[in-house]
């Protein structure tokens, strides 16, 4: 399960999202976010059927080592998932969403 | 082209209505297949608005309470293990004009339909109502919520605002001062919808202020909420409230835009059904839920009409198949 979905910490985001030839999806969620646990089945589909095109990855915002980058983000809302590329931020996407909707949004960077 | 796949009974929606409508058909062998929505942040979703709450205190069978997540976790376990089928997909179109009604999921222009079913058992819910304010969805995760559960803890120490005088609002002001310095309540009138219980408990809280006779007039802020302008509605004075996180839980519409047109509704969009059962306009389709129900709303009296729902489709389907 999840196979393909990393998580980062304070201390691995810049490394893996920096360093990878592929564009990130970063999924900022927590344990208590309901929402957050509707999509994580969404988003593991996705990491396999994007497998080579796009990686995915998740930010538990709870966790006080990471407190940092949501902040350096401004996350205020979760889910919150933010496309990188090249380390930069390109998109950003607040809430939930079905599968359909989520691919429409994530097409641009395939 | 293939014929569509045939069901017994399709069930939109699950929440306590739909789940509960899936335990009782599925135990009467009816095979129903559940369409539980795509996820959200509102409350239009799988598992339906306790998906967004924390704990519930009245759902009778759980003294010590019992979180909305697990409680919706438990409802859906126990409508697979009768052999329900349930799916994470959004229901596009609905035919009901002829029996087998006809379901579209995905391209509600597709000619043929996704299945068909001799029996529909509508549970969709309602979702929260927004105030309509033009910066409010460019401020939707900025500062702006619709769930206090997912973005309370980014207002540690802030001070905040809810906007809303019945339950759902007290639940989110209270729940909200675990995180925030202040939360004001903003609400239109000088008296609360809320249950005793709720107003008392809120009432007590010393981080909980409240702005009476109060509507919310502009958001301000450009990346984030900065302030809100509120007006007195007795005295019509304009003043900023100096918050940055707005939750509104001002209430909420019935999830009917599918059936418009098809089946009865009242002047706010809630399906009508005939008094004591279920049943709808159309013989076959069958209500229960919030998207019947705006005077109870709870996760109980849901759950109950579910039940009547799913008895009354049973009763339905056999009067059907043994021309009763």
């Amino acid at each position: 399960m999840g196979a393909n979905i990393s998580h980062l910490s304070g201390s691995t985001f810049d490394e893996v999202v920096s360093g990878s030839s592929e564009p990130v999806l970063v999924d900022f969620w927590a344990e208590w976010c309901g929402p957050c646990k509707m999509i994580a089945p969404v988003l593991e589909e996705l990491a396999t059927e994007l497998d080579g095109k796009l990686k995915i990855a998740k930010v538990d915002i709870d966790d006080s080592q990471n407190a940092a980058i949501a902040q350096r983000f401004g996350i205020m809302s979760i889910p919150t998932l933010i496309v990188f590329k090249d380390g930069q931020p390109q998109k950003t996407i607040v809430g939930a969403k079905g599968k359909a909707a989520l691919s429409a949004d994530l097409a641009e960077f395939i | 082209m293939a014929t569509p796949a045939s069901r017994e009974v399709v069930i939109i929606g699950s929440g306590p209505a739909g789940l509960t409508a899936a335990i009782y058909t599925a135990r009467a062998n009816l095979e129903p297949l559940v369409f539980e929505g795509e996820p959200s942040s509102t409350s239009d979703q799988p598992g339906g608005q306790l998906m967004l709450t924390t704990e519930v205190e009245n759902f009778p069978g759980f003294p010590e309470g019992v979180m909305g997540p697990q409680l919706m976790g438990d409802m859906r376990s126990q409508a697979a293990r009768f052999g329900a089928e349930l799916r994470v997909e959004r229901v596009a179109r609905v035919d009901l004009s002829a029996r087998p009604f006809r379901i579209w999921v995905g391209d509600p222009d597709a000619a043929e339909p996704t299945l068909t079913a001799n029996a529909v058992i509508i549970a969709t819910g309602a979702q929260s109502l927004m105030l309509g304010l033009p910066d409010e969805k460019r401020l939707l995760g900025y500062g702006v919520s619709t769930c206090a559960t997912c973005d309370g803890f980014f207002f540690r120490d802030r001070d905040i605002a809810v906007v809303g005088g019945g339950d759902s609002a007290l639940e989110e002001a209270m729940f909200l001062t675990k995180f925030a310095r202040s939360v004001t309540l903003v609400h239109r009138r000088d008296t609360l919808r809320a249950s005793r219980i709720m107003q008392d408990r809120a009432l007590q809280n010393e981080k909980i202020r409240f702005a009476w006779n109060t509507v919310v007039e502009r958001i301000v802020g450009e990346q984030s909420v900065e302030k809100l302008v509120v007006r007195d509605t007795v005295t019509d004075e304009v003043r900023d409230l100096e918050v940055t996180g707005l939750f509104v839980a001002i209430g909420h519409q019935p999830n009917t835009g599918l059936f418009a047109g098809q089946l009865d509704m009242d002047d706010v969009g809630y399906l009508r059904t005939e008094a004591g059962s279920s049943r709808t306009n159309i013989p076959g389709v069958f209500a229960c839920g919030d998207v019947q129900d705006s005077t109870y709303r709870q996760a109980i009296t849901a759950a109950g009409s579910g039940c009547m729902a799913a008895i009354d489709t049973e009763r339905y389907l056999e009067a059907l198949h043994h021309g009763a």
